[in-house]
């Protein structure tokens, strides 16, 4: 518990990064996410933990509006990325996506090459001006997704044909590629073996020096090893949302306390 | 006993012994049927199968059998001289049962005695007057090789006749006996009932199989009698078809082969992109409310008779075009001289593709995972960016069986090229000229007046094989594309 006050005490100076204002959300007639207020810190892995349904997974695809692709789900309330509110209607939702990656669940590469899976955003974004760039680009974020090594000699092979821990770091060399602000992380871990997860644990704990981190997960454990700031959610609503030692060691609402102890979940 | 009335017999033997296997299961476990080991109703369908099953099955093959005995063992009788110059021993027999018939129905008039129909003699009456009375008309008189033979033929099938109402109600009688005392409390008569369901569904599927395996050896046969009469370098290397039914005909498929995959291929040309991004835009972009109304619309033209689709492209498209490119058309220009063309037929068979490829694809399309989508759009790409290098690439190859699909319904296709193609059977490039494929070469080689002895006639068979053979090597290859590519995602 020490090195976690340590770290919090790094962290109270960060800016904020994402802050959200009284955000609801609907998908149809039921009532998803009930007035949540959530301010994200720049440079910090946040987490949100709660029970399944609890619609932390509803809120997290809220911050790059993935939710714009369903159709019945509806937002209302303010969400700002650097003071600029991302549903505003001159904000294109492509591009804000380009700012705000996402790794989702399941390891989803793209039935191509790594090289190909890689160089996907870059390309659609125009962010290399020649091949060299280009090659330049998937090899750094493919270090910074940590697979470099295992995939150098092999960037040709298809992306579908690694070990799922190799394919979830590869989405992420994948969404950094994009050079995002934030990274959001829906579970990226649920369907890995404990190895696989400690290394993508390991890999989000030194994303963090470049970019502001969200991370959903169902571990608390991995919430507690990996996360600075957590959320936890409830029924539609933030119960608690403050630094993780504090949560996990001496959390203010009885809820929060019940689901950590494993009464509730 | 007719054989309606065996049959009759049979069910209410089935019946009764439903019955009599239900009343006698209870019977033995003393009214109560707990202590039996299946629901009385078992009993019943054992005793009852027991009785109708190998007694129907013994009718059916007798059925089957006994014409093809006895029409070896008389047509043995007929001596080679017997059969006339320019006619065959199938003619000869075919008036062998025609004589014995016309015997039968004397014989049921009255106009005979049974023994006089026996012992008839050729010669003696007036054979052909009195057939001609019971209404069997006869070409000729009836020869004494000829009345001998029907008569040996009236015997042979009376005997058989009886032999088997015999056989048959005494299988069923045995079975039912059999079943009957078989039945008891402890029998497992559930276990019996349930192996026979298992029977009736294999016998269904394999005669799905054996109807096809069937259809495929009749067109082999008549493929070889064909390659008897004509040359097979002919057929597959000539480069005429003017077929003649005073002989000396050429018979070659290949123009006619360039005439189904020309037409093919504009129809293709028509259906897979028209197709495919209706299934992209149902698929991708269409909201549930008009996915729902326009998918079944859609499908609505898969439902339409291709006969509908050949009056439409006869009597509108074709029109149309000539209107067109015809003379004294719009574009001044004199390329189209009729209504038929190979353009005609394509665009028709490409509309009428539409939604068979739509379908396809959009199955297709729905299969690939949302994560793949997902994935995309996080890293900021828009919706057709998506479609593009993402869904299209990764549903590639089911859409590439897709296709195959098509173009083997469109080889096939027969309404629309027999109206809408026209007759003339030539290889050229010219999409304005009439062009005939090889389905309409069977149609108009089959209808009418038609002599299963004719080259002309039997090429039909040759080119209807290598159609099938054409279309399920597509199917094959399709299906093992598809295939392939499910276990992707798995």
């Amino acid at each position: 518990m020490n090195d976690m006050t340590l770290m919090e005490k790094t962290v109270e100076t960060q800016n904020i990064k994402i802050a959200a204002k009284d955000v609801n959300v609907y998908y149809g007639d039921s009532h998803a996410i009930k007035d949540v207020n959530v301010e994200i810190e720049d440079n910090t892995v946040t987490a949100f933990i709660g029970p399944s349904g609890c619609g932390k997974s509803t809120f997290l695809r809220c911050l790059n509006r993935m939710n714009d692709t369903i159709d019945i789900c509806r937002v209302k309330g303010d969400i700002l990325l650097d003071g600029e509110d991302i549903y505003d209607k001159r904000v294109d939702p492509v591009q804000l996506r380009a700012k705000v990656g996402m790794v989702f669940q399941k390891p989803n590469p793209f039935p191509k090459s790594i090289y190909d899976n890689v160089a996907y955003g870059p390309r659609i974004h125009g962010l290399a001006r020649n091949k060299a760039e280009l090659d330049e680009i998937v090899e750094k974020s493919l270090r910074r997704g940590a697979i470099w090594d295992e995939v150098k000699d092999r960037l040709d092979a298809p992306g579908t044909g690694l070990s799922g821990g190799q394919q979830q770091r590869l989405c992420i060399a994948r969404a950094v590629a994009t050079e995002p602000e934030v990274l959001l992380m829906d579970e990226p871990c649920s369907a890995l073996d404990p190895i696989a997860t400690a290394q993508v644990e390991e890999l989000i704990d030194e994303l963090r020096s470049q970019y502001s981190v969200v991370i959903v997960t169902h571990s608390m454990q991995q919430a507690a090893r990996v996360s600075q700031k957590t959320a936890f959610f409830h029924l539609g609503n933030l119960v608690e949302f403050g630094p993780t030692g504090q949560i996990f060691t001496n959390p203010e609402d009885p809820r929060t306390e019940s689901y950590i102890t494993g009464r509730i979940g | 006993m007719p054989t309606f009335w065996l049959v009759v017999l049979l069910i209410a033997l089935a019946a009764a012994g439903f019955y009599g296997g239900r009343r006698r299961a209870i019977a033995t476990a003393a009214g109560n049927v707990k202590n039996l080991h299946s629901l009385p109703s078992y009993y019943g369908y054992h005793v009852a199968l027991s009785a109708f099953v190998p007694a129907i099955a013994a009718l059916l093959v007798w059925l089957l059998a006994q014409p093809m005995f006895i029409e070896t063992r008389v047509s043995g009788m007929i001596p080679a001289a017997a059969v006339p110059e320019s006619s065959s021993i199938g003619l000869v027999m075919s008036d062998v049962r025609r004589v014995a018939e016309g015997l039968d129905l004397a014989v049921e008039q009255g106009l005979l005695s049974a023994r006089e129909a026996r012992n008839a003699v050729a010669g003696e009456q007036d054979l052909r007057a009195l057939m001609g009375e019971v209404g069997v008309a006869l070409g000729s008189e009836v020869r004494p090789e000829v009345l001998k033979a029907a008569q040996a033929y009236r015997n042979l099938s009376h005997a058989g006749r009886t032999a088997m109402t015999v056989v048959v109600t005494l299988l069923a009688l045995g079975g039912f006996a059999s079943a009957y005392v078989r039945t008891h409390k402890d029998f497992r008569a559930r276990n019996v009932v349930e192996r026979a369901v298992l029977a009736l569904l294999v016998l269904a599927a394999s005669l799905a199989i054996l109807t096809t395996v069937g259809i495929v050896l009749s067109m082999l046969f008549e493929t070889k009698n064909f390659f008897g009469l004509h040359s097979w370098t002919d057929f597959f290397f000539g480069s005429t078809w003017a077929p003649n039914f005073r002989g000396g005909s050429e018979l070659s498929i290949l123009p006619l082969l360039w005439g189904t995959l020309y037409i093919s291929f504009i129809a293709l040309l028509v259906a897979v992109p028209v197709g495919l991004f209706a299934a992209i835009y149902l698929s991708e972009y269409a909201s549930g409310a008009v996915r729902a109304f326009a998918k079944p619309l859609l499908e609505i033209l898969a439902g339409i008779p291709t006969i509908v689709y050949g009056l439409f492209a006869l009597l509108t498209v074709g029109p149309a075009l000539a209107d067109l490119f015809g003379k004294g058309g719009l574009l001044g220009v004199e390329w189209m001289a009729g209504a038929t063309s190979v353009l005609t037929a394509g665009l028709v068979m490409g509309i009428m593709l539409i939604p068979f490829v739509s379908s396809l694809s959009d199955d297709i399309i729905n299969a690939v995972p949302q994560a793949m989508r997902d994935g995309s759009l996080g890293l900021g790409a828009t919706k057709s960016e998506t479609v593009r290098q993402v869904v299209m690439p990764a549903a590639l190859p089911g859409i590439v069986g897709a296709v195959l699909l098509a173009a083997s319904r469109a080889i096939g296709e027969t309404m629309i090229v027999v109206m809408g193609a026209g007759a003339i059977a030539k290889f050229s490039a010219n999409p304005l000229e009439s062009m005939t494929t090889i389905t309409t070469r069977i149609v108009s080689q089959l209808t009418g007046d038609t002599d299963f002895a004719s080259p002309e006639t039997l090429v039909a068979f040759a080119l209807g094989l290598t159609l099938f053979v054409l279309t399920l090597g597509l199917n094959v290859l399709a299906l093992y594309i598809v295939r392939k590519y499910r276990e992707q995602y798995e």
